[in-house]
């Protein structure tokens, strides 16, 4: 029999070589006689250790990284076939504190499948909520996901359950899923590891929210940067609708839903959710006033349910295992799992799921195993471009939106950039003032403005111009902003800037005697 | 002018394939850039008669969104990430070295039209910053040496 060999398809692994990688194991195999099951599986998520290569054997999966070109000879003298110690030896993938201490829900199966493979799918717990979901009610649906307690994991932490109920009670021929695969947020790829990593896990929720609301029709709305997740998800749409799991009549229930992958165009106003019904409809994407609310008038005027790639890949488990399976993880408001997103100046980037709760200090040091250039860590950026700075002070924070709330700060789609005490502050937030001004959709004025006119003020306080002048009006501009914007793209700017001031004004020039604040 | 009726012709097919599509201006403005590489202004006329919008608006979609272009790229567009992760990883160094070495900036190409340089704020490649991207291919942990390889490397494939 052959030995089963897995090599991740990982656009992250593939950025460090990973398609090199199984080529020449392939090669050397084969120059040797041995026959290999070669798959290209999702990635773990342990991006320290990638290009992760993973040998199944009689004491389980082994796991080798991170395996360079050169080392692929080596591997197979030392017989890494059979588990072979070798110094890139890293003994059972699953026994890894890294991989045992997190409580991986959403990602239960990434990294450990063959992404598009069906029978992988199912042999692994797959449409095992579709099943449940077939046996019942629109409204018991409904209730498990509102029992779950799982909330939008987008940006915005709305609960998922009352979304799906207002579509369900808003009565209408048509209704559409869209899925908000933009992922713009810098720091995140949890949303890409879903699509690449295990696309049938999001088809299924999303058809699961369809059955659930009335919905026939879905869209998943990816950005253009993300070409891996874009054939993995039509290859599994593909298999999914030959095999009955896509269509008009779902697995002989009568209910049909139909999806489509709809590319961005590199617009980060577009994961907005108005906005980006806007690009679906065609048009350019401005964002929209709310009310109406696209659970009641969305995508071209109908009731849409629109949710991120993250909720809807965790309903399939909520409707396997119940809604209290998945609420009894996490703290207080904050139910069930986070995947986080550990990237940056960090030892160990990488996709961590915890229930929430854990705090700032212990993803970066027990997991994250501090900066990776061994300095000091000075700030932290929790919950992308839009999130604020954490200093060091703030570190013990627990990992749950209403602590996060507390302190002026975000958690959001999860994502944590690491800086160490070489990064300046005042370069990051003009960065922020200009990451506005270059994605303003143009619509209010203090955005579209604003931000400009931020940029310039930070180019004076950067050259230590009329400081006890500028820092003021810094200020002002950042109310203007937080106060006179549609949505967070302006209004929340000045979280990042203003978090950077106030806890980094040595880098702004600010001293005691022009300390304007 | 043979040329210019193939690209009429490309961009002809690529709107009667996709128009039906509700919502179909991206799907189409996509495969004309798939095909083309751009975008041509004297396909805009034709687009909005097919989906009976006015040139304006189609004009309007397009100049909106970054990541459509309305001039012909080089042989390669290189995306560098500019977000906070790879910032974090000296993505400055590398943007302001592959500037110095194509001699460009960004939203330009080479005299030689062998490549483009164009910002991207995120490839989600950030656990294994900085990144760049160059069609489909995609380089983590890029330092200015690696830079200069895989630069190397892409102008012999050419
Ligand atoms: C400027 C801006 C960008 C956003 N980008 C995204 C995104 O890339 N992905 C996403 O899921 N939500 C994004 N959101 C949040 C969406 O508007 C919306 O809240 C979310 O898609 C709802 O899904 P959820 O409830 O499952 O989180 C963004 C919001 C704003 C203001
Ligand atoms: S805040 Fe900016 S991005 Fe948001 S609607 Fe206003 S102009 Fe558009
Ligand atoms: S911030 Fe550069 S890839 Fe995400």
């Amino acid at each position: 029999m052959s030995i089963s060999v897995y090599v991740p398809c990982d656009s992250s692994a593939l950025s460090l070589g990973a398609d090199r990688i199984a080529a020449a194991i392939s090669l050397e195999a084969q120059q040797r006689g041995i026959a290999i099951n070669l798959i290209r599986n999702g990635s773990r998520g342990l991006y320290w250790l990638e290009p992760l290569v993973e040998v199944v054997t009689d004491a389980g999966r082994i796991a080798y990284g991170p395996v360079q070109v050169t080392d692929v000879s080596a591997l197979f003298d030392a017989d890494f076939l059979h588990g072979g110690d070798h110094h890139l030896a890293l003994g059972s993938i699953e026994e890894l504190d890294f991989f045992k201490k997190q409580q991986r829900l959403t990602f239960a199966r990434i990294g450990k499948t063959d992404p598009i493979s069906l029978d992988d799918y199912l042999a692994n717990d797959g449409y095992r909520g579709l099943s449940n979901a077939l046996k019942q009610s629109q409204t018991d649906i409904v209730k498990a996901v509102t029992d779950s307690g799982l909330r939008g994991r987008g940006g915005a932490a709305f609960p998922t359950g009352i979304k799906w109920n207002t579509v369900l009670n808003t009565p209408s021929e048509q209704k559409y899923i869209i899925c908000n695969a933009d992922e713009g947020d810098s720091g995140t790829f949890s949303d890409r590891m879903v699509m690449e990593g295990d696309p049938f896990v999001l088809i299924e929720g999303m058809t699961i929210a369809g059955i659930a609301v009335g919905a026939n029709q879905g869209y998943i709305y990816l950005r253009v940067e993300y070409p891996h997740a874009h054939i993995a998800l039509n290859a599994a749409i593909e298999k999914a609708y030959a095999a009955g799991y896509l269509g008009d009549d779902i697995q002989g229930s009568g209910k049909a839903f139909h999806l489509e992958v709809r590319l961005g165009a590199g617009a980060y106003v577009c994961g907005e959710e108005t906005s980006l019904m806007e690009s679906l409809e065609g048009k350019r994407g401005l964002v929209r006033f709310k009310p109406p609310l696209p659970a009641i008038s969305g995508l071209f005027g109908q009731p849409t349910v629109v949710n991120n790639v993250i909720s809807l890949a965790s309903v399939p488990i909520i409707l396997d295992k119940g809604g209290d399976y998945y609420r009894d993880f996490g703290m207080g408001r904050s139910r069930g799992t986070l995947p986080l997103q550990l990237a940056g100046n960090i030892k160990h980037p990488g996709l961590f799921e915890f229930a929430f709760g854990l705090t700032l200090r212990e993803l970066l040091y027990d997991f994250g195993g501090g900066s990776a250039t061994g300095r000091p860590i000075k700030a932290v950026q929790v919950g992308g471009p839009l999130g604020a700075y954490l200093p060091e002070s703030q570190f013990d924070t627990p990992l749950d939106y209403e602590a996060f709330a507390a302190n002026w700060t975000v958690l959001g789609h999860g994502g944590v950039v690491v800086f160490d005490d070489t990064a300046d502050m005042a370069s990051l937030a003009r960065y922020n003032m200009e990451f506005c001004a270059t994605e303003s959709c143009g619509k209010c004025t203090p955005c579209r403005i604003g931000s400009t006119r931020g940029i310039e003020v930070m180019d004076e306080i950067i050259n230590g111009q009329e400081i006890s002048k500028n820092i003021p009006l810094l200020r002002d501009l950042c109310n203007t902003l937080l106060n006179g914007s549609l949505c967070a793209l302006g209004g929340m700017t000045p979280y990042p800037v203003l978090s950077a001031l106030n806890h980094f004004p040595e880098d702004f020039g600010v001293t005691d005697t022009n300390n304007a604040a | 002018m043979t040329e210019s009726k193939s690209i009429q012709e490309t961009v002809q097919d690529v709107i009667s394939t996709l128009k039906e599509k509700p919502g179909a201006l991206l799907p189409i403005l996509h495969g004309i850039q798939d095909a083309l590489g751009y975008i041509p202004a004297d396909s805009v006329p034709a687009i909005a008669q097919g989906l009976h919008l006015s040139r304006a608006e189609v004009h309007g979609v397009i100049s909106f969104y970054h990541y459509f272009r309305e001039t012909p790229p080089g042989k390669q567009t290189i995306h560098i990430c500019r977000a906070e992760s790879c910032q974090a990883m000296g993505g400055k160094q590398l943007e302001q070295h592959a500037k110095d070495q194509l001699g460009i900036d960004y939203h330009e190409t080479t005299p030689d039209g062998q490549f483009s340089l164009e910002p991207v704020y995120c490839l989600g490649n950030c656990a294994c910053s900085p990144a760049i991207q160059i069609g489909n291919d995609i380089y983590g942990r890029v330092s200015l040496q690696s830079f200069d390889a895989i630069i190397n490397e892409k102008k012999e494939q050419a």
